[in-house]
């Protein structure tokens, strides 16, 4: 057993990075049910956090992706403002039909994407000040289209679900069905790849950690996974938004991870100049992350309309901000070349749970964007300083 | 007469390797001394221990100015007794303007304010010293490398400047502006001011150096006095090649293919940036299963010229003609260059050869992921068969692929750097200083392996600063001298003297 906990502490330590998220997370959402005297952690207060995260979430994806690179979106915020009401006029003023005006949409936000991507790497402008102009440029543009109307109630069905709806249950009854079934089929394919991996680990002699702790392991995230999927179960079950950003998380990861535009990416963000020296094209992958970017505004911007069920004159205010946060306390590394999908993820759920525990316990409006802005800093410096542990 | 300067029995050692090795040379005031040695041969180290950059614990021996011994801790010691440097790397401040440039650091006051009108009037006494005809008031950045190096040497003049170093300034100017620099340091030497100039051009050295130092492997190896009989230029070469060949190169058959796989004709490339051209007229050829080897001194284009063949990764301006396997090509991009079969391993590792943050398979893998992948998906598996392949085959030392390479030595970072390039099955491969700051160990393998792969048929271009590599490793040698291929020589016929010769004319 003592050989156990060595070799447990010893992992800890070498994936520090890793797990220092997952654990600040812990203490978070600990402190917070305490001071809530459990509200936090209720099926109801836990579904609307996933919910309230997932228009941040798809932007840290992205945001991600344009830090790995060594960029920065300062656009994004008021991108997915703009977006949303022009899907809003679309089917509100124009009669479009809701698809058609979604695809619209995104496709609109990819062109914006574009468009800064050309900046940055055909007219070579720093992307802080491309983006920042872009910030300015969306803000006005937002004000321009809803001068008229104003707020603009989105009357559609479908569009609303899209951040409020949630899945349909196979079974009447008071836990959600479908929702349990999803939940174990999930942990069943995670365990199964973590054997797959462990295999091909073994198979080429790469290092392993021992079976107890790797099952240690596997029963410790199978029963996270069973917890958060019990709590939604007691409530409404999993939410569209779950799905959307799961979907999203699950390219993107795939992507990153698998393809070999991902390795591109990673070389690009590692070393610029020795990527290009290897046959890439810096300033094509540069306008495809752009590009990914606007798409992604485009993508939360419908969701944010969606989840207000309007859009409004402020809508995406500070989004940018949020995304970056989340992508830096998720691990992405502002030197670029290192960060993952599944890190920003952590990353947008660690500052949306801040948010809502602090809302839920009534802490003051002022003093919580100070608390944010000290995780913020706590976060970066947790890296910056536990990089070089070998 | 006596002495300016006494540099008195100079020693430094960095770690593992011994710079200067007890050198000591006189400059006599009034006077030009030129210091003379080959790439790595201690020059600009001696330079920076008499500008204080090292300060006088970091190095054994005496510096004596004016009869004095004097012990520099900075730059500052050494500029206030009236020694200025100007390094090849011109320190200006292209945005600013001439006279806020020459009085950068030492600016004229009155009281706690700037006064310009004083500076401007003061620049131009020190611009007509130097001969520079411009408007003080020009910025830097409109200027050519020639005017540049004036504000410079007019910026030294300021400074009440007794003694000037230059670090190669003629490597950058051409014949007309090289011409009027030496005629000013002439007139310097006349109104009393003494120069020390490290150069490569022989020619230039003759004709201005009242007495010369040649340093070769760090020890002084031949010191012309001002006394002495003026020395010509077949005696500076052999003082600077001839040294021990202590070196072992691998014994190595010589491949006489008549096979042509890459032709050249009168390549040129002008370089946007620094605004002139880097290849001016460049010709020679390539056969199947050799290595050609690049010799050359610094600044002579070399990687330049591997540069444009390498898909002109830098942007160039390019004209001529570049055939492979007898069909003329024209290649745009790095990845064109790939996909025809050339492969670069850079001079500089670290800055643009390798991804340090990357582990060691991704790094072998990042040129050749095509040939990894199925619709755009990387296979990972195959991917660490591939490394651990390179890892066995050319003797990557590395407890595991999935090291990064920011914790390897230099030579398993070459090791991987040259995997990353095999890897994209090359049929011509261009290795820019392969053995660039790696342990003797590790170059004998590198050696080794070169000549393995010309034994299977790759064609090797191999660009190194050191003479005996390039003799040692070759079937043929390509001089190049400012951008001009200057000869090609069998390696039967080719003496160091010779291949210094052509380098320096």
């Amino acid at each position: 057993m003592t050989s156990f906990m060595k070799e447990l502490w010893v992992q800890l330590k070498l994936n520090v990075r890793d797990y220092g998220m997952f654990i600040a997370l812990a203490v978070i959402m600990a402190i917070f049910s305490y001071l809530s005297g459990g509200l936090f952690l209720s099926p109801r207060n836990i579904s609307n956090l996933f919910n309230q995260t997932g228009y941040i979430a798809v932007l840290a994806v992205g945001m991600t992706l344009v830090i790995i690179i060594r960029h920065i979106d300062l656009s994004i915020g008021f991108v997915a403002g703009f977006i949303g009401a022009v899907a809003a006029i679309l089917m509100v003023q124009y009669q479009v039909n809701v698809w058609l005006a979604i695809i619209i949409v995104l496709a609109l936000g990819t062109l914006i994407g574009l468009w800064n991507g050309f900046l940055v790497a055909k007219m070579n402008l720093p992307a802080f000040v491309a983006t920042l102009a872009g910030m300015l440029i969306f803000r006005g543009a937002l004000l321009q289209v809803t001068s008229s109307t104003g707020t603009i109630i989105i009357p559609n069905r479908f569009f609303n679900m899209i951040s409020n709806g949630f899945i349909p249950d196979i079974m009447k009854g008071r836990l959600h069905v479908l929702t349990l079934i999803i939940g174990f089929l999930g942990i069943a394919y995670y365990i199964f790849s973590e054997f797959k991996t462990r295999q091909s680990k073994i198979k080429y002699n790469f290092e392993v950690v021992s079976m107890p702790l790797f099952l240690s392991k596997l029963f410790f995230v199978s029963a996270i996974i069973t917890w958060v999927v019990w709590i939604l179960a007691n409530f409404n079950g999993i939410s569209y938004t779950v799905i959307i950003v799961g979907v999203v998380v699950m390219i993107y990861h795939t992507l990153m991870s698998k393809t070999i535009l991902g390795r591109h990416i990673y070389a690009v963000g590692g070393n610029p100049d020795a990527a290009a020296l290897s046959g890439i094209s810096v300033n094509k992958i540069t306008m495809i992350v752009f590009s990914s970017m606007g798409f992604l505004a485009a993508l939360s911007g419908i969701m944010f309309a969606s989840r207000l069920q309007s859009a409004t004159v402020t809508a995406g205010t500070l989004f940018e901000l949020d995304a970056i946060a989340a992508a830096f306390v998720g691990g992405v590394s502002a030197k670029g070349g290192v960060g993952r999908v599944t890190g920003s993820i952590i990353g947008a759920i660690v500052m949306a749970s801040l948010s809502s525990g602090m809302n839920l316990i009534g802490l003051d409006i002022s003093l919580q964007y100070i608390v944010r802005g000290l995780v913020l800093v706590i976060a970066v410096v947790f890296d910056v300083k536990t990089r070089n542990v070998k | 007469m006596k002495p300016l300067l006494e540099m008195n029995h100079i020693t430094k050692t960095f770690p593992g390797v011994v710079a200067l090795s007890d050198v000591s040379f006189k400059v006599y005031p009034s006077s030009i001394h030129c210091l003379v040695g080959e790439n790595g041969a201690g020059k600009s180290t001696l330079m920076k221990i008499l500008s204080g950059v090292y300060a006088h614990h970091e190095f054994d021996g005496e510096i004596h100015f004016n009869q004095e011994r004097v012990q520099f801790n900075s730059l500052k010691d050494s500029q206030r007794l009236g020694i200025g440097i100007i390094h090849q790397e011109l320190a200006l401040i292209p945005e600013l303007s001439v006279y806020e440039n020459i009085f950068l650091g030492n600016e004229i006051k009155k009281g706690s304010m700037i006064d310009w009108n004083e500076t401007i009037v003061q620049s131009m006494k020190y611009l007509q010293m130097v001969g520079l005809n411009v408007v003080p008031e020009e910025k830097v950045k409109n200027l050519g490398v020639g005017q540049q190096q004036l504000v410079e040497i007019a910026k030294a003049l300021s400074k009440n400047l007794t003694l000037l170093i230059l670090d190669e300034p003629t490597a950058a100017l051409n014949d007309e502006e090289s011409e009027n620099l030496l005629q000013l340091l002439r007139n310097l030497k006349s109104n009393g001011v003494t120069s020390i100039m490290i150069s490569h051009k022989l020619k230039e050295v003759v004709s201005v150096a009242d007495s010369l130092t040649v340093l070769r492997d760090g020890k002084s190896v031949l010191d012309i006095e001002p006394s002495n009989e003026p020395v010509q230029i077949p005696t500076i070469i052999k003082a600077m090649v001839g040294r021990d060949l202590n070196e072992i190169f691998p014994k190595r058959v010589k491949h006489t293919s008549e096979d042509v796989i890459l032709r050249v004709s009168n390549l040129r490339g002008y370089d946007k940036s620094k605004q002139r051209h880097v290849v001016k007229d460049i010709s020679f050829e390539l056969r199947r299963g050799e290595v050609l080897g690049v010799a050359g001194l610094m600044g002579a284009g070399r990687t330049e010229l591997a540069m444009t063949l390498f898909g002109n990764a830098n942007n160039y301006v390019m004209s001529g003609t570049i055939e492979m396997e007898n069909n003329v090509v024209s290649i745009k991009t790095p990845k064109e260059a790939i996909d025809l079969g050339i492969a670069y391993v850079s001079e500089d590792r670290k800055g643009n050869g390798l991804i340090l943050i990357q582990d060691i398979k991704e790094n072998i893998s990042s040129a050749g992921l095509k040939r990894l992948s199925q619709y755009g998906f990387v296979n990972p598996n195959e991917e660490i068969k591939v490394a651990q392949q390179y890892k066995q085959d050319i003797n990557i030392k590395t407890p595991s692929i999935a090291q990064k390479v920011k914790n390897l030595s230099g030579g398993n970072q070459q090791k991987v750097s040259l995997s990353k390039w095999l890897y994209t099955s090359p049929k011509i491969l261009i290795l820019d200083e392969p053995t660039r700051g790696i342990d003797v160990g590790a170059k004998a393998e590198i050696y080794t392996i070169i000549n393995e792969l010309v034994n299977q048929g790759l064609s090797i271009i191999l660009i190194s600063s050191e003479l005996p590599e390039v003799l040692g490793m070759s079937d043929r040698v390509l001089v190049i001298n400012e951008g001009v291929s200057t000869a090609c020589l069998d390696i039967d016929a080719a003496s160091a003297e010779e291949v210094m010769m052509y380098a320096t004319q």
